[in-house]
């Protein structure tokens, strides 16, 4: 290593000059070898859905709970966090996405088409009692 | 010595100690050995501003100049934050364990002062009991990892340990207001609550695999209380009120 590349580093920050970064060091992060990555899923109200968010790094769940904390509800409202081990997931290979392709003809399968929601919106617009007519 | 001033001898130890740890453990921001650490530790180093200042205001309320005042304008004399936390960050084994003893404190101040008859103060500290709690699971964490470890790690951990726990004693230095704090059921006092800090940290301590210094070899560093400090607090007040000293109305 040249003599360089081995110098503390010097910054307008007393912080940084204090800790005697050395520019030539690129070793430090061999040291995180056993980490893995862990997906973290946000509930934001009891009963309600887990979804996922994104992932963080960490060497084992405990931690992996302490910093989806920070990371992911530091700023929302929460109710409740998973985390799980990246590896543990099974996943489609996108050179199959056309197996999720739908023929046009079987859009009945979509609740989203159904003509009866206009009917449930109508009805809970209307407040009205379980014994109503529809 | 009335009420009154024992309630501010209280707001004031407690402010300082979290103004001058929050300060220090900034320190680590940018520097935090993964991201997701610095991350961790820099939130909970603001926590502990932002925890400061609410005592601050408090202390405003009966009389005492405003928090940005008060924080940004003292010498290190006229601080009352234990010698504990004005002591450099060290290597992160020493910054972890000061967190792991400081915060189970403070998270055991904070839930006795739940129920303290001085309203206002029983209020911050329901507010921030949470935060804290999580500052105290993080603390353990890590502690436990690292203690549990490898050879350096305990080794480490255990050397901070040891440098740490008569600092760590001084958080108790028994002052003049206990007698009025414990009759008026505003605290339960620092004798007490180092009872029940020992309690809940030794078999933590114990169960990460380290031990605490034997009580032989206990000589708590009391001072900060009064304004004795280390030689480290004046220049971390300087840096730390460095744009305040050049425009006090300067805002960020």
């Amino acid at each position: 290593m040249d003599k360089k590349s081995n110098q503390a580093i010097e910054s307008i920050d007393p912080r940084i000059t204090r800790a005697k970064i050395q520019t030539g060091n690129k070793t430090d992060m061999e040291g995180l070898a056993h980490f893995q990555t862990f997906e973290v899923f946000h509930q934001n109200k009891r009963g309600a859905q887990h979804k996922h968010v994104g992932i963080v790094h960490a060497p084992n769940p405990d931690m992996a709970l302490l910093y989806a904390k920070e990371q992911y509800a530091r700023r929302e409202v929460t109710a409740n966090i998973w985390v799980v081990p990246s590896s543990c997931v099974s996943a489609t290979e996108y050179s199959d996405d056309d197996i999720f392709t739908t023929a046009p003809k079987k859009l009945y399968r979509n609740p989203a088409t159904y003509k009866v929601m206009d009917r449930i919106n109508a009805f809970k617009e209307r407040g009205s009692k379980p014994t109503d007519k529809v | 010595m009335n009420s009154i001033e024992a309630l501010k001898e209280l707001l004031y130890k407690m402010a300082d100690d979290q103004l001058i740890i929050g300060h220090r453990n900034s320190e680590w921001t940018g520097l935090g050995p993964i991201l997701e650490e610095d991350i961790a530790f820099s939130s909970m180093a603001q926590d502990k501003v932002g925890q400061s200042e609410h005592l601050y205001n408090l202390l405003h309320q009966l009389g005492e100049a405003d928090a940005d005042t008060v924080a940004f304008t003292r010498n290190a004399g006229q601080f009352h934050s234990s010698k504990f936390v004005e002591l450099p960050i060290g290597d992160y084994s020493f910054s972890l364990m000061r967190h792991f003893l400081f915060d189970f404190a403070e998270y055991l101040r904070f839930e006795s002062l739940r129920e303290s008859a001085y309203e206002p103060l029983a209020q911050v500290a329901k507010k921030f009991f949470g935060e804290i709690k999580y500052h105290t699971m993080h603390a353990n964490t890590w502690v436990n990892q690292l203690g549990k470890g490898n050879e350096e790690s305990h080794r480490k951990m255990q050397d901070s340990l040891n440098y740490a726990w008569n600092y760590a004693l001084g958080i108790f230095e028994p002052g003049p207001a206990e007698k009025i704090l414990i009759d008026e059921n505003i605290f339960i006092g620092e004798e007490n609550l180092q009872k029940r800090w020992l309690d809940v940290i030794t078999p933590l301590i114990k169960n990460s695999g380290l031990s605490i210094p034997s009580t032989d070899k206990w000589k708590p560093v009391y001072g900060g209380r009064n304004g004795n400090h280390t030689e480290h607090l004046q220049p971390l007040l300087e840096e730390m009120t460095e744009v305040y000293s050049i425009d006090p109305s300067a805002d960020w």
